[in-house]
């Protein structure tokens, strides 16, 4: 033996005693070099842009309902401008003296202007000088949240003071949106779930696979004495790399796509869009899904491979 | 050689094995071994020699009959708890089934690790054996770089690694040269002097001549021919097993 032979047998049996090597290499091990990691980074990707969209979209809804939670929206429609006037003081004044309002007031002219602009135009003047009569608004908060009960309750107190008015719990013209983010997070849950599925069978596939090339390995192994715990182990531990490996890959582009993502969505200045931000804690959970990639992974590959040795004698 | 009773090994009753729907190419194989016992498995090709082997080796089990091995019934044993039988037992494979992604090292560490040995522990025995089997040189070599004879060594090395209650080797000496062939049977009989159980499936007469106190079964198309009856089971421990003529000087 060459000293070079020699020096590289030492290093080699050091190695071993030191990382405790061995059992790994009852199998021949392909880490990253077969497509399952690629096929754990594809699918983590995708997994974690879901589960994203799904956080932000809760965020949304959250934040949304927080806002408007206490909310409530007093129109006084009247067409003729001096009773409209006349009624909103009115309105005001009684809505201020009611318990449990914590704020009041009516939408000046300017802010009313700009929120029909988008329908009727600038051309046409200010609402107030319109041919088409404009309801006044009064903007309220309630210290509690705007119950069926309570708007009643506020509804038959303006009755005599402002019979022009008409009042609207603000979550209440929402929620036909809710119910859509409500529909986008379950495709989102839904999604997850799928991709989660689509991992397992993708393991599986590879399991078998390798359980087939390494067929008479195993065999061997198996006639020294080896158990199917110990076989089973090796598959996992290899899968366990591979996932480990591909999930860090996958999260690392979900995250750019994200982020990407967040800017352009940032640019559009929509409140609402900007309140999705995710938080600390949503990127916690987000990074547990390489984590959980890998464990499922795993598991299924120890299963597989369990269950196909149980065949065996 | 007599025996003390209740110690058997291993002990076949009216044994046979068929592939599928073949005819049986074991039959009525009822015999027994004994701890320290050295056994010659002779037959003609075809004879059913390797079949017998894989049943000793607990790679398959028998189509009918009844089989102790190790004092456990390895019929209705579960199969959760053949491992721990089959690390008492070493297997020469006549193909030598060495594993082609590990090193002769780790061919010969792998019964070892298997049984849970620690990688510090190993590594000295691993490296006495490959010296005894005059491999010390080629420990990082892959099996496909070893020529036919270094193969068998190493697969013989890994069999008597882990120092089994029984050795089975099936045509131990069919790639190595007389010279090593004899000194191979030097390492059967020092493992069957501390204790283990050898048998030897081989169809080289000359061979049979070396280990004088060895016995001889005799296999013919799947039966085993034991004219004087001291394989069968129960054992009669009167008689004579057939001994090889003794090795002319």
């Amino acid at each position: 033996m060459s000293p070079i032979e020699l020096l590289e047998t030492r290093i080699t049996g050091v190695v071993r005693a030191v990382t405790g090597a061995g059992e790994q290499e009852l199998v021949p091990q392909s880490r990253l070099s077969g497509p399952m990691p690629w096929v754990i980074a594809i699918m983590v990707t995708m997994t974690v842009i879901a589960m994203a969209a799904g956080l932000a979209l809760r965020n949304t809804v959250v934040s949304a309902q927080a806002g408007l939670e206490g909310g409530i929206t007093v129109q006084i429609v009247e067409p003729r401008a001096g009773e409209r006037q006349a009624q909103s003081k009115a309105a005001l004044e009684r809505l201020r003296a009611l318990p449990g309002v914590t704020g009041a007031r009516l939408v000046p002219q300017d802010e009313l202007d700009r929120l029909i602009e988008p329908w009727l135009g600038s051309d046409g003047g200010s609402a107030s000088t319109m041919a088409i009569p404009v309801p006044a608004l009064i903007d309220v908060q309630l210290a509690e949240q705007a119950s069926e009960a309570r708007v009643g309750q506020i509804r038959a107190a303006l009755a005599k003071v402002a019979p022009a008015a008409r009042v609207d719990a603000q979550s209440g013209w929402l929620e036909p949106v809710y119910d859509a983010i409500a529909s986008l997070q379950w495709l989102a849950i839904a999604l997850v779930l799928l991709l989660a599925l689509a991992l397992a069978a993708a393991v599986l596939m590879a399991a078998r696979s390798a359980l087939g090339t390494n067929r008479e390995t195993i065999e061997i192994v198996h006639l020294l004495g080896g158990t199917d715990a110990q076989i089973a182990k090796v598959f996992q531990r290899s899968m366990g790399v591979d996932a480990i490996g591909g999930g860090v890959v996958g999260f690392a582009l979900a995250v750019v796509v994200i982020l990407f993502l967040g800017r352009h969505f940032a640019g559009l200045g929509a409140g609402m869009v900007e309140s999705g931000a995710l938080g600390w804690n949503d990127w916690l959970l987000l990074a547990m899904v390489p984590v959980a990639a890998a464990l499922l992974a795993m598991l299924t590959a120890r299963l597989t491979v369990m269950h196909a040795l149980r065949k065996m004698l | 050689m007599s025996q003390p009773a209740g110690d058997e090994i291993v002990q076949f009753d009216n044994v046979g094995l068929r592939y599928g729907t073949d005819r049986e190419v074991l039959r009525n194989l009822s015999f027994t071994l004994f701890p320290g016992s050295f056994y010659f498995l002779t037959g003609a090709s075809g004879a059913g020699k390797t079949s017998l082997l894989r049943l000793l080796y607990l790679a398959q089990r028998p189509s009918r009959g009844a089989i102790r091995m190790f004092g456990a019934d390895a019929i209705t044993l579960p199969r959760e708890r053949l491992p721990m039988l089959r690390r008492r037992i070493g297997v020469v494979f006549q193909d030598f089934r060495l594993v082609s992604h590990l090193s002769a090292f780790d061919n010969v560490a792998l019964p070892l690790r298997v049984a849970g040995a620690n990688e510090r522990d190993l590594r000295k025995p691993v490296t006495d054996m490959l010296e005894w089997v005059g491999l010390a040189d080629r420990m990082d070599a892959r099996p496909a770089t070893l020529s036919g004879g270094e193969q068998q060594r190493v697969a013989i090395a890994r069999a008597v690694i882990a120092r089994p209650q029984m050795l089975v080797a099936d045509e131990p000496s069919g790639n190595v040269d007389p010279e090593m062939a004899v000194k191979l049977l030097r390492l059967f009989e020092a493992l069957n002097g501390l204790g283990t159980t050898v048998v030897v499936a081989t169809h080289d007469v000359h061979l049979l001549q070396k280990v004088p106190d060895s016995l001889i079964m005799r296999l013919n198309k799947g039966q085993l021919g034991d004219p004087t009856g001291a394989l069968k089971f129960p054992p009669a421990r009167d008689a004579s097993p057939v001994r090889p003529a003794r090795p002319s000087a």
